[in-house]
């Protein structure tokens, strides 16, 4: 078995900064676990620790049944794909994939065997003999991946493998690596700062910020229940909308329900619909721009004429003119309150 | 426009030539006068175009030498000089390499103490520490022997400089790849840092090949027997300025032989060499 179990892990760099601060974290076997947080976040350090190339301050980590925290990296039976593919420049593919095998004296023939079979897997066989710089970003990319995979580690980890590919080739890559982790059932551990990345791949997905975990859960969890206002603004695209409310109310606003006290209302734009209708929640706002992506279109608004901006996703591209006003409802189990103190949630 | 153009090529090929002529004329000149006798280069009217003794002088030079002045077949001479170029070139890279790999990858104590009092000998060459290190030499009985001549030459800041400033840029993910493969600090040194490292170390075998070839000073001091002797030295002393007279053939062959690695090694390498400086294979 090889699950992942961090215990209260911390990150202290010499000088005093904490860039992990005590994060617990069970990542099961063959899941998909992403880490995603802004940048200075400390999910990459977090995978470092787990790969063996940071140390660990405090708390353990263990893989399988074993604590590593002072196992070798080349020990950890791991192997990790790198954001700039880390490839060895002066070896032909074939090498750069052999090279983790022959290193543990693997057989010559098993590590042909793996070799050309990861090859196949990833399409990268007519490369085999060429030199990495003679790749696409790409070719590179499923190189990087072929390394890692030949070895049949006990986990993967990825630290933003994707980030230096053009949008399309991303999305592609993205689905392949998601395929090719459920046909290996590899425990994998990804971090990436893309939500939409974090979103379609994980199993279980970490928010994570200031050195610490938001939330942890399914995805769709996340997204329905954000446990915090940071989950929430960071998970989901085009953001929440997430509106200050003192006691007093807010002009523009009405709550079918009134909420007590200072809160933080949060509403997803494709929950909000234009309707002349009371709901449970009802903005009037004054179009300021608008998107039409396509399929659906973002109606940027002002509340209440003056007040903070609004997203409204409203599908097709029937948009309404620049300065028109304009109501949008959405429903009660559609809203979320935060505590403006803590950011933890309400409801 | 066309006319205009034409002067514009033209011109920079003329100042080009007229520069090569100046540099080459005298190398014509010493080649041809390795081709007369002495008689004839002596009486003052040299012709400009070989002459017939190139076998013999050749000949008399490496295997046999001048009848006066050095009594050392020049062969011998350049065998020597051919094994301190070497041993400084190889020497000094194997150490620098050493070295900038200890200061960039490994953490210790004083480490950039250390590196800074490499730094710092660059501005002790041998000219300036050259009673001290004469010393320590003579002490060691090193005198008249390879390792006298090229040990107090090995030492460099400029290559473990050079070195520093290339491993530096080499990302840190491929430390860790290597780290993750498996691979502990020697087994990345060869496999992946001296591979990369190649073009760097062939630009630097160039320049301190040449740099050793032409160690004149130190040679001069440290070597006290004829077949010690390097070949820089034995040009000079076959012009003798006293009464006997100085056998020019002989000393233009020595020259243009003392001239052959040098231009080999840069011929050879020019490609490499100006591939380590200038770009860097990543």
């Amino acid at each position: 078995m090889s699950e992942v179990r961090l215990q209260s892990v911390r990150k202290v760099y010499p000088g005093g900064v904490e860039a992990v601060k005590g994060v617990s974290l069970e990542i099961a076997d063959g899941q998909f676990c992403v880490l995603v947080g802004p940048s200075g976040c400390g999910k990459s350090t977090l995978l470092r620790m787990v790969a063996g190339l940071e140390t660990i301050s405090g708390g353990t980590c263990s893989i399988g049944d074993r604590e590593v925290n002072e196992v070798e990296p080349a020990d950890r039976d791991i192997a990790m794909v790198f954001q700039n593919y880390a490839l060895y420049p002066h070896m032909s593919v074939y090498d750069n994939m052999a090279y983790g095998l022959r290193n543990r004296g693997t057989p010559k023939d098993e590590i042909d065997r793996r070799v050309r079979e990861a090859a196949r897997i990833l399409e990268v066989e007519p490369f085999l003999e060429r030199k990495p710089r003679a790749l696409s970003g790409g070719q590179r990319q499923r190189v990087a991946m072929g390394r890692a995979i030949v070895r049949k580690p006990k986990v993967f980890l990825f630290d933003e493998p994707l980030s230096n590919l053009d949008a399309k080739l991303r999305i592609q890559m993205r689905v392949e690596i998601k395929k090719l982790q459920r046909a290996l059932a590899t425990t994998s551990i990804y971090v990436t700062h893309d939500q939409l990345e974090a979103m379609t791949l994980a199993d279980q997905l970490v928010v994570m910020n200031k050195g610490q975990v938001e939330q942890a859960g399914a995805p769709i969890t996340l997204y329905e229940r954000p446990m915090t206002i940071f989950v929430a603004g960071f998970i989901g695209a085009p953001p929440m909308n997430l509106l200050d409310m003192p006691a007093t109310g807010v002009p523009g606003l009405s709550l079918a329900t009134p909420v007590a006290g200072p809160v933080t209302l949060g509403v997803r734009p494709e929950h909000l619909e234009l309707s002349a209708e009371a709901g449970a929640l009802a903005i009037d706002l004054t179009v300021t721009a608008v998107e039409a992506v396509g399929a659906e279109s973002y109606i940027y608004g002002a509340l209440g004429g003056q007040g903070p901006e609004i997203i409204v996703r409203i599908p097709g591209r029937d948009l309404p003119a620049i300065g028109t006003s304009l109501r949008a409802v959405a429903r009660s189990e559609n809203l979320h309150f935060f505590s403006r103190e803590t950011g933890i949630r309400l409801n | 426009m066309v006319q205009r153009r034409r002067l514009l090529d033209f011109l920079p090929h003329l100042i080009l030539m007229i520069g090569v002529a100046i540099v080459a004329f005298p190398v014509y000149v010493a080649f041809i006068a390795s081709t007369w006798d002495a008689a004839t280069i002596s009486n003052g009217s040299m012709p400009l175009r070989p002459g017939p003794h190139f076998a013999e002088n050749y000949y008399r030079t490496i295997f046999i030498g001048t009848s006066s002045s050095t009594r050392e077949p020049v062969g011998t001479m350049m065998l020597n000089s051919l094994i301190m170029a070497l041993t400084i070139a190889i020497g000094k890279i194997a150490i620098s390499l050493i070295s900038a790999f200890a200061v960039v990858y490994f953490r210790f104590p004083f480490r950039m103490t250390a590196f800074w009092i490499i730094f710092v000998t660059l501005m002790l060459p041998v000219e300036v520490r050259i009673f001290p290190t004469y010393k320590i030499v003579a002490d060691l009985n090193m005198l008249d022997t390879f390792a006298g001549l090229t040990i107090p030459l090995i030492a460099s800041a400029t290559a473990t400089l050079l070195f520093r400033q290339f491993f530096m840029t080499v990302p840190d993910e491929l430390v860790e790849a290597s780290k993750i493969d498996g691979a502990g600090p020697m087994k990345f040194f060869f496999d992946t840092l001296l591979p990369l490292s190649i073009t760097s170390v062939a630009a630097m075998f160039v320049i301190q090949f040449i740099y050793g070839w032409n160690q004149y000073l130190w040679p001069l001091l440290i070597t006290t027997k004829d077949n010690m002797q390097t070949i820089v030295i034995a040009i000079k002393k076959m012009i003798v300025t006293q009464d006997a007279l100085t056998e020019w053939q002989l000393a233009m062959a020595t020259a243009i032989l003392a001239m052959l690695p040098p231009v080999f090694v840069v011929v050879v390498m020019q490609r490499l060499f100006v591939k380590g400086l200038v770009e860097t294979e990543k």
